[in-house]
């Protein structure tokens, strides 16, 4: 098995056009998500480092529009 | 009206539909019926006031498809829209407030606000809720005790906190808690939370004025000179939904307050732990909100397509209403849930209900709750209730779950 590239392990990614706007992402992983001026997510980093997994997990968990995604 | 029959899903369903809305025995714990109607395959048909009929969905995972489902409508218009007020489903179709509408709609009118709400402006409004808190705080514990910790404290800390976000006057601060004591409650008829409802916009409807002269660092200020100004939204749609921020901002705080409170106090291990590690506070608000659940009956919708769920599917055009305690208190999702337990690690709570209309002030209702209970327990360490718990009044009559009143002494 070939060893994955770097940058090639979970990303990230947002959709804007459904988001929600309550902030659920930037509690749980702030580190990755923020919110604009006007309440919509703003993805700070696409690629997830492995200590923020489980808070990037948390996050897509509790996002109630389903806007976050990780693949 | 009926659902339309005799499309059947739930396996086991009982023959009689459960009269709903069903009270609460215990105040800390949902209606006993609830963990029954979890093993009804999902789907528990209801009577609701006014002789309609109505699908309760209780199961955690149920209760987030029947709340993210694009075929799910929060429109007070249908027909089988399953209002659990005499006055409340014509209300919600005449005003059209957000939490009653569906996308495309809803979307415009929620994107004027969230940026009121996000996680930032909170955090920069802590200074401010905490001065609310200790004023508040000083006023009850200057009286006589016994005193009531819903009137005296928790009511005022709601009212000041949501009146100065939005920028209503403290010198309305009287007129608006009058008003909403009338338009919030249940047993209220629809000519009554009519006439509460015009007052309260006379007040609205003078502050657009106002604010349009003279604006302010508010969120009235900001919404009269940015989506009015510019045409994004009518003088009454803004009215609505002005009324609508105001209502669910205030009432939800006013009753999590008191009950948390209790809540923290029946469980001396909890609040010991919270004593020696202040940091455990975040969670343990959510803890709190997850096991008290007071808006469990708020998520009233309509199937507009058929939605698939667990073990049963809503059939489409049937009325429903997703209980959000019923949730939260499945043992599925969450062990043991009875259990006020701060060191949970699943915090995926659904009091703040999920999809589309998650609460938009989730933020500001978790940072309220947070520092009214941080202050009181400090400035009131010895705080107990001055009643038996199981004496406290309980105000079923409301959309929201809460206690009327809460003597307590310190
Ligand atoms: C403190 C505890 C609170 C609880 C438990 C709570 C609960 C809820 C729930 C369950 C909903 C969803 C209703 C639905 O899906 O039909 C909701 C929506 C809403 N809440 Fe809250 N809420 C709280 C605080 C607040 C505060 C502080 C504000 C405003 C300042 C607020 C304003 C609203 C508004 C405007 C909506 C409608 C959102 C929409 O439909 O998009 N709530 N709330
Ligand atoms: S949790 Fe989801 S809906 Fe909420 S701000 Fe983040 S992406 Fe948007």
């Amino acid at each position: 098995m070939v060893s994955p590239a770097p940058g090639s392990g979970p990303r990230l990614h947002a959709d804007t056009d459904v988001c929600a706007g309550a902030g659920q992402c930037v509690r749980a992983a702030p580190e990755l998500f923020d919110q604009d001026d006007g309440g919509l997510v703003v993805l700070l980093a696409a690629d997830v480092p492995q200590a923020s997994l489980p808070r990037a997990l948390d996050a897509v968990d509790l996002c109630p529009s389903g806007a976050i995604g990780l693949r | 009206m009926t659902p339309s029959a005799p499309r059947t899903p739930a396996a086991g369903e009982s023959a009689e539909p459960v009269a709903f809305p069903l009270a609460r025995s215990c105040p800390f714990s949902p209606p006993e019926a609830y963990a029954a109607m979890r093993g009804n395959g999902g789907l528990t048909r209801a009577a609701v006031p006014g002789g309609k009929e109505a699908w309760l969905v209780t199961g955690f995972d149920d209760v987030r498809t029947a709340l993210s489902h694009p075929a799910s409508s929060s429109d007070a218009r249908h027909p089988a829209f399953p209002a659990l007020g005499d006055g409340e489903q014509a209300v919600a179709a005449e005003l059209r407030p957000f939490i009653r509408m569906d996308p495309p709609e809803h979307t415009r009118v929620r994107r004027m606000l969230v940026g009121e709400f996000t996680v930032r402006r909170v955090q920069a409004m802590r200074p401010a809720v905490e001065e609310i808190c200790r004023e508040q705080a000083d006023h009850l514990l200057s009286l006589p005790a016994p005193a009531d910790l819903v009137g005296e404290y928790a009511n005022r800390v709601s009212t000041t906190v949501i009146c100065r976000l939005l920028g209503v006057p403290m010198e309305d601060l009287e007129f608006f808690r009058r008003v909403t004591s009338v338009s919030g409650a249940r047993s209220s008829t629809a000519a009554e939370v009519g006439a509460a409802l015009s007052d309260l916009f006379g007040l609205i409807d003078r502050l657009i004025d106002e604010k349009a002269q003279d604006p302010g660092d508010d969120l009235i200020s900001r919404l009269v000179n940015g989506p009015l100004a510019r045409g994004e939204i009518t003088r009454t749609s803004l009215l609505s939904q002005i009324g609508i921020t105001l209502n669910a901002g205030h009432e939800t705080s006013r009753n999590m307050i008191p009950l948390a409170a209790l809540d923290l106090l029946r469980h001396p291990d909890q609040l010991e732990l919270l004593r020696e590690d202040p940091s455990l506070w975040a969670a343990a608000v959510d803890e709190l909100l997850r096991h008290l659940s007071v808006a469990d009956v708020i998520t009233l919708r309509v199937a507009t397509e058929d939605i698939p769920l667990e073990g049963a599917t809503i059939p489409a055009g049937d009325g429903y209403i997703a209980l959000l305690a019923a949730a939260d208190h499945d043992p599925r999702a969450f062990p043991e849930p009875e259990r006020l337990d701060i060191t949970r690690t699943r915090r995926n709570h659904v009091a703040f209900g999920y999809g589309a209309h998650q609460c938009v002030g989730q933020n500001l209702g978790r940072l309220e709750i947070e520092v009214a209970l941080r202050v009181l327990f400090e400035k009131a360490p010895g705080l107990r209730p001055a009643v038996p718990l199981e004496d406290l009044p309980l105000r079923s009559s409301s959309a929201i779950f809460g206690l009327e009143e809460v003597p307590v002494s310190w």
